[in-house]
């Protein structure tokens, strides 16, 4: 379990999350959703080491994140950022192989490589294995480092808007595979998600930011209500039934 | 061939299989050429040198040992560490277009350089080298501050900002020069040129051989630190250790070579840019090619400086000059979706 506590970030000025406490739960998928500039994204930075907060505490199964160093940290959490823009020419299966780093820190085992093997045909990249990152289309590059972060192998799989330039049939194929990432092996899940349909449908749990605040959190079920979510986005959300599953009407 | 459950595993591995074989062809061919090259360096210059006068005349091999393998270790030598030390600089600003010659590196070591001549004139060459390294490191540290402030979606403003960063520095250092009547020290730092390396007098340039070799070390740390400090940090990469590791190792470089044969500049930005082409920036497979290449066409240039107008000497740098100069307009108004 991820444990946050009374973090803060920021300039006094402009803080970005004011003392936010929320209690991310292992083996389950959780939706971190809110408004632009709510602070997911740092949430998610903090969480990750990749940002220092200002005050505050974040523990992973009760031990202080900062304190678990940075080979071991890789070890137990892979993170997959939004902004992904690579300058170098870097081949999809040799940036797949990196997520073994911190494993075998350069030299692949059979246990890597078959890791490794098993990431690109997942995400259907096996096509796509010996091209360069930069020939590839924006979604074509985000699925190979969601790729790399499932190689990793980390209990804890961070992502940022994974969803922001996969199509239809790649945002939902990597939803259920996230799902099945926790319900069978038992991973632990967070994901920065703008489309409450996917929240809604594929996570168990969800944490609402507004202002760099806490606005709700708990199971979907009980929190992702349509009184909730208009309350977060200051827009009417209706939560209608389709096919015996909610389903958020917002569009119009 | 083993047989693997199912057909596609066996074409999955035969893929990067194939291409890595393919690689080790290029390699052994580049070598090969490379030695081709060495010879014909050996042989080549204003005092003729055969294999029969080898055999009967004891000046020609003085000549030889002296002159002739020292001059062609230099050439290696430097062709090689630049390329690496372009390479490194590439990866760690994630900017094709930088290299120690539009970093301010060169000029940094040149400042640090006069520095030691000016205020330590005894100082053993060792020394001054020391000076002008430590130069080096602080410019090139300027510079990296300097580039983080560059929108990343500018890629042509950090190389035009280093060369502009570069010139004020070399004005510096020519003002001081200027005063104080050190301006021909100045030209021979500026100009790359072997026609001076004689045994005994090149041989700093076996330590730039060395940094480039140890920075092969860290080939991967290298490529992932290409990848960004976000995804270097997320893999548990000591992101700082690597830049800091890589900026020593590029500073140490080049000014080992400007204080022993000069500024060469182009080597360590069209070398790399040409090998990444082709076989991409993934350090492990590619540092080898890239300073086979660096040390090849460096050669090369430096045998046509000899041969051109002989018995008179073109310097390595003002060819190489041409050429790169050549080679990086078209990369860069033949490439700018890439950069």
């Amino acid at each position: 379990m991820i444990q946050v506590t009374n973090l803060s970030c920021g300039i006094a000025s402009s803080p970005i999350l004011k003392g936010i406490a929320a209690s991310i739960p292992a083996g389950r998928v959780t939706a971190l959703i809110g408004p632009n500039g709510a602070g997911k994204s740092t949430l998610l930075k903090l969480i990750a080491q990749q940002l220092t907060a200002n005050s505050g505490s974040i523990t992973l199964d009760g031990v202080e994140v900062s304190e678990i160093g940075a080979r071991k940290l890789a070890q137990k959490m892979a993170v997959v950022a939004q902004h992904l823009t690579v300058a170098s020419r870097v081949r999809v299966q040799d940036l797949i192989g990196f997520g073994r780093w911190p494993h075998s820190q350069g030299r692949l085992t059979a246990e890597d490589r078959a890791a490794i093997d098993d990431a690109i045909a997942r995400f259907g990249l096996s096509a796509l294995r010996q091209r360069f990152l930069d020939e590839l289309s924006g979604g074509q590059r985000q699925r190979a480092f969601i790729a790399m972060a499932f190689a990793q192998d980390t209990d804890w799989l961070l992502l940022d808007e994974p969803l922001n330039n996969l199509d239809l049939h790649h945002a939902r194929n990597l939803m259920s595979r996230l799902r099945s990432l926790a319900e069978d092996r038992g991973k632990s899940i967070v994901i920065v998600v703008h489309d409450l349909n996917y929240a809604i449908s594929w996570s168990d749990h969800v944490v609402a930011l507004k202002d760099g605040q806490v606005a709700f959190q708990g199971p979907v079920a009980e929190t992702a209500t349509a009184a909730n979510l208009t309350d977060l986005y200051e827009t009417p959300v209706a939560i209608t039934q389709s096919d015996g599953r909610p389903f958020a009407q917002y569009h119009r | 061939m083993k047989f693997l459950p199912g057909s596609r595993k066996v074409a999955d591995l035969a893929g990067p299989d194939g291409s890595r074989a393919r690689v080790r062809n290029s390699v052994v061919l580049a070598f090969l050429l490379l030695c081709l090259l060495a010879v014909i360096s050996l042989f080549v210059g204003a005092n003729a040198l055969t294999i029969s006068a080898l055999m009967n005349d004891p000046q020609a091999l003085q000549v030889l040992i002296i002159s002739r393998i020292p001059r062609t270790a230099a050439v290696l030598l430097t062709g090689a560490a630049l390329a690496v030390a372009g390479v490194i600089m590439q990866l760690l600003v994630r900017n094709k277009f930088v290299e120690p010659g539009t970093t301010g590196t060169n000029e940094a070591a040149m400042l640090g350089m006069l520095a030691a001549t000016l205020l330590a004139p005894s100082m053993p060459v060792f020394g001054k080298m020391l000076v002008a390294s430590v130069s080096a490191l602080a410019g090139t540290a300027v510079f990296m501050l300097l580039a983080r402030r560059i929108p990343p979606e500018r890629p042509l403003l950090i190389p035009l900002a280093g060369l502009v960063y570069g010139g004020l520095l070399l004005a510096c250092a020519t003002f001081i020069a200027i005063q104080t009547d050190l301006l021909q020290y100045l030209g021979v730092w500026m100009s790359g040129e072997f026609s001076g390396i004689l045994a005994g007098r090149y041989e700093l340039l076996w330590l730039a051989g060395g940094l480039a070799l140890l920075a092969y070390f860290a080939a991967d740390q290298f490529t992932i630190a290409g990848l960004g400090r976000t995804v270097s940090m997320n893999l548990g990469l000591r992101y700082g250790q690597v830049l800091a590791f890589g900026i020593v190792t590029v500073s140490l470089v080049s000014a080992l070579v400007v204080v022993t044969v000069g500024m060469l500049p182009f080597l360590g930005l069209v070398v790399p840019n040409l090998v990444s082409r082709i076989m991409g920036d993934n350090l492990r497979e590619s540092l080898p090619v890239v300073a086979a290449l660096g040390a090849g066409l460096l050669l090369i240039c430096d045998i046509l400086g000899r041969v051109l107008r002989f018995p008179y000497e073109i310097p390595a740098g003002t060819i190489f000059g041409i050429f790169g100069a050549t080679v990086f307009l078209y990369l860069l108004l033949g490439r700018r979706s890439h950069a």
